[in-house]
């Protein structure tokens, strides 16, 4: 496979994760209710850094207006999905018509919406948003082929998503200076659960009972949940051996030591070491996800041209 | 209603009107010609709004295939459908004969011209065309002299434009020999026009045309210059806001081959590599996309994104094969164009079998004079463009644009060349409910690797606007399938 192609496949699934990611976050604030002053103001603050993005003005309407659709902020619904599909479009001939169809149907749709269009029921618009992202991913996994492309797919999203969560992580534990104390602000735990779609799934699992320490156990190291750091680095570590296998590359062994690092740090994870240091823990994560971004590229996509020559 | 009037045109060609241009269906009024019989007759068959039907199902299906080209110069490269006619053009087998031979001869003298004028020039010291009209050619490529290309292929694939004139006979308007386009277009309107006509299709004995892509994978082949039993052909586009990306796309898939970009290109010790993920792999043949001046900024223009740097050097190492040759450019030259029919007595012994359209070399200081004075009954344009850009059509131009074309001319005569308006033939189109005659091209693509192969058929354009006899899909026009039937 061409490596600007493999790129393209890459990034649009990144893309549109992040997508997906900005929608979830701002519905989950606009909705989440308060039961003391500030409250508000801490949750949109914690919303920003975990997008590690800065609003002038830090109204929720102006916050929610400028993640939407602001074109020129990479981490806007509108530039995430323009991003996406500019990448689709440039790989239109490797990926099925269907999920050409889909992601110019999103594109159309967002690029249609305005602040005023939606202001009435945001809810509406953020919950098509993410099924849009939904509905191409099950059209990608029914539709392509699952080869060496659909790996790199699988690989992006996973990469996204696993930086996504931990920074969401570090932005409600920096808040804390750190520490993880049992408070009465559970509103704000649930507002993070649901920020990665974890509440319903955590609640199966530790029951309705909001426990800092439980929650983080949840989204780092549960093997079961899609959106836990843990099932990302499980999910590309499998794609990026099977883009080894495809490849049958010779370079390939530093991308899968990462992925084999980043794994045994969750799959060995111990709860109480974790919390001892949960900083330096999604530090370290968020480390290993931007080295395994950086060799995939480096190893299938940017290589340098005399070293392949001499292998 | 219908006419009780028995002379009078059946209902769906009330509008239809001949003029002094060849109609393709009919010989006089309501008699059509032997091999457009049956078409009529079902034509009058159908039901008033069956045609209607038909022509909207068939632009579904261009629209859900995605068959767009984009129009330069409009808002940010816009997409469009190119028109497709649901009536097709049917040429008879003798006539397609004449033109198989016509363009055989033709790409066949022009690759001689070519290897001849980028070596020893035999053709310009026998004094047969101007030496210094060869020579400022914007086209003409001073790198390629001296260097030898595999089986001497410059032109491997044209498309050439072929008119009617009046008297029935065709001739060949211009020659399109470095980035022929439109190829695609004939396949999809076949496999369009089948599903249109199915019943039509089956009473015509219409030759097949869908063999295009491999008979030009083999072309390509050819030009392995290590000739080695399995070369790598890779198709290099300019990407995807070229308005010829859909075709680029369509061409590498029917051939099963890797669609590439400049940037995914290097060339290493004078050999050319595609970057893939399982590392650098050899590239032995490029059927490019890309005009001369983009395709290496290290040889040509230096601001070029589209290329690969070095590509010149492998190419004349010998270790990589272009389809086509660098520099081919001069021969499609309109200026050289006027020489062509010389051309080819000069290298074959034998008279042309196409003829030529009229045309007047500007750079004469007596065919400019006539020129100037004559300028609204005739047609001018710039030796080095195509697509139907640089033009003026004197009988449809005001005064303001005659003036200007006129200082152009007078400030760089060797950029022009002039023609008469030509009566371009004319064939039913299906429009605004009713069937009306427009005007029409031919456009047969040409390919020459180990030998000449002419798919049966070509792009039939059409000048959709009523009178209008630009056929230029930028400049409004349409499409339409064309059958070459067997004896």
């Amino acid at each position: 496979m061409l490596s600007r192609v493999a790129d393209s496949l890459y990034w649009m699934s990144r893309y549109l994760e992040r997508a997906e990611h900005t929608a979830r976050l701002l519905d989950v604030s606009l909705q989440q209710l308060d039961q003391r002053p500030g409250d508000a103001q801490r949750r949109w603050e914690r919303l920003l850094a975990g997008l590690q993005s800065t609003v002038a003005d830090a109204e929720p309407l102006a916050i929610t207006a400028s993640l939407t659709f602001d074109a020129g902020r990479g981490e806007s619904i509108v530039a995430s999905i323009s991003a996406a599909r500019e990448n689709a479009r440039q790989v239109r001939e490797q990926i099925s018509s269907e999920m050409w169809e889909q992601i110019n149907r999103l594109y159309l749709h967002v690029r249609s919406a305005t602040m005023a269009s939606i202001a009435d029921e945001p809810h509406g618009f953020f919950r098509s948003v993410k099924e849009g992202a939904h509905l191409f991913q099950g059209i990608c996994d029914a539709t392509m082929s699952h080869g060496e492309g659909w790996h790199f797919i699988q690989a992006g999203r996973a990469i996204e998503r696993a930086g996504a969560t931990t920074r969401m992580l570090e932005a409600y534990v920096l808040d804390r200076g750190g520490m993880l104390t049992q408070s009465n602000d559970d509103q704000a735990w649930v507002c993070l659960l649901k920020s990665c779609t974890a509440y319903e799934a955590y609640c199966k699992v530790y029951t309705a009972t909001i426990r800092p320490e439980r929650i983080v156990e949840f989204l780092v190291l549960d093997a079961y949940f899609p959106h836990s750091m843990r099932f990302a680095a499980e999910t590309v570590q499998v794609a990026t051996r099977a883009i080894a296998a495809a490849t049958g590359t010779a370079q390939a062994g530093r991308v899968d030591r990462l992925a084999g690092r980043l794994r045994a740090t969750l799959d060995y994870g111990q709860t109480d070491e974790i919390l001892a240091d949960l900083r330096g823990y999604l530090a370290t994560l968020l480390q290993l996800c931007v080295q395994i971004d950086a060799a995939i590229y480096q190893t299938y996509i940017a290589y340098p041209a005399d070293q392949a020559l001499s292998a | 209603m219908m006419s009780a009037d028995p002379t009078a045109p059946a209902a769906p060609f009330a509008r239809y009107q001949l003029g002094a241009a060849y109609d393709e269906m009919f010989a006089a009024p309501q008699r059509p010609r032997g091999h457009y019989t049956r078409l009529y007759e079902r034509l009058l068959e159908l039901p008033a709004d069956e045609l209607e039907r038909r022509q909207t199902a068939a632009d579904q299906n261009f629209l859900n295939q995605g068959v767009t080209f984009t129009v330069y110069g409009a808002d940010e490269g816009t997409e469009r459908i190119f028109p497709y006619d649901l009536l097709p053009r049917i040429i008879t087998s003798a006539e397609w004969d004449v033109i198989e031979r016509g363009l055989t001869q033709r790409i066949t003298a022009l690759n001689l011209f070519l290897r001849d004028i980028y070596h020893d020039g035999h053709i310009l010291h026998d004094g047969v065309i101007p030496a210094d009209l060869v020579l400022s050619c914007r086209h003409y490529r001073r790198e390629m002299r001296g260097i030898r290309l595999v089986r001497d292929a410059y032109i491997s694939i044209a498309g050439t434009d072929l008119v009617r004139l009046p008297d029935g006979r065709f001739a060949v308007l211009e020659d399109n020999v470095r980035v022929p386009s439109g190829v695609s277009y004939m396949l999809v309107n076949r496999q369009v026009s089948k599903r249109v006509f199915p019943n039509l299709f089956d009473h015509y004995n219409v030759r097949p045309n869908e063999q295009y892509g491999q008979a030009l994978l083999a072309t390509l082949r050819a030009l392995d210059p290590q000739q080695r039993p399995d070369p790598r052909v890779v198709l290099l586009t300019p990407g995807v806001y070229n308005s010829a990306y859909f075709e680029h796309t369509f061409l590498a898939r029917q051939m099963g081959i890797e669609l590439v970009e400049g940037r995914d290109l290097l060339v290493h010790n004078n050999v050319v590599y595609m970057r893939t993920t399982a590392g650098l792999e050899r590239v032995d043949v490029i059927y490019r996309r890309v005009d001369d001046d983009f395709i290496d900024p290290l040889s040509f223009r230096h601001d070029s994104f589209l290329g690969v740097a070095g590509l010149m050097h492998a190419y004349r190492a010998g270790n990589v094969g272009l389809a086509n040759a660098i520099g081919t450019g001069v021969a499609d030259d309109k200026a050289v164009y006027a020489y062509v029919p010389r051309i080819i007595r000069y290298y074959t012994g034998e008279d042309p079998i196409l003829e030529n359209v009229e045309t007047f070399v500007l750079a004469d200081d007596v065919q400019r004079r006539h020129v100037l004075d004559n300028l609204e009954s005739l047609v001018v344009k710039a030796v080095g463009e195509s697509g139907g850009y640089g033009m003026l059509i004197g009988p449809h131009s005001t005064a303001a644009e005659r003036e200007a074309f006129r200082r152009q001319i007078e400030a760089d005569p060797r950029n022009y060349i002039a023609q008469p308006t030509l009566a371009l033939s004319q064939a039913p189109c299906f429009i605004d409910g009713g069937i009306e005659a427009r005007h029409i091209d031919l456009r047969p693509y040409i390919l020459s690797g180990e030998r000449v192969v002419i798919v049966p058929g070509g792009l039939t354009r059409v000048a959709l606007r009523r009178g209008s006899l630009v056929v230029n899909s930028s400049q409004g026009g349409g499409s339409k399938d064309t059958w070459i039937l067997h004896d």
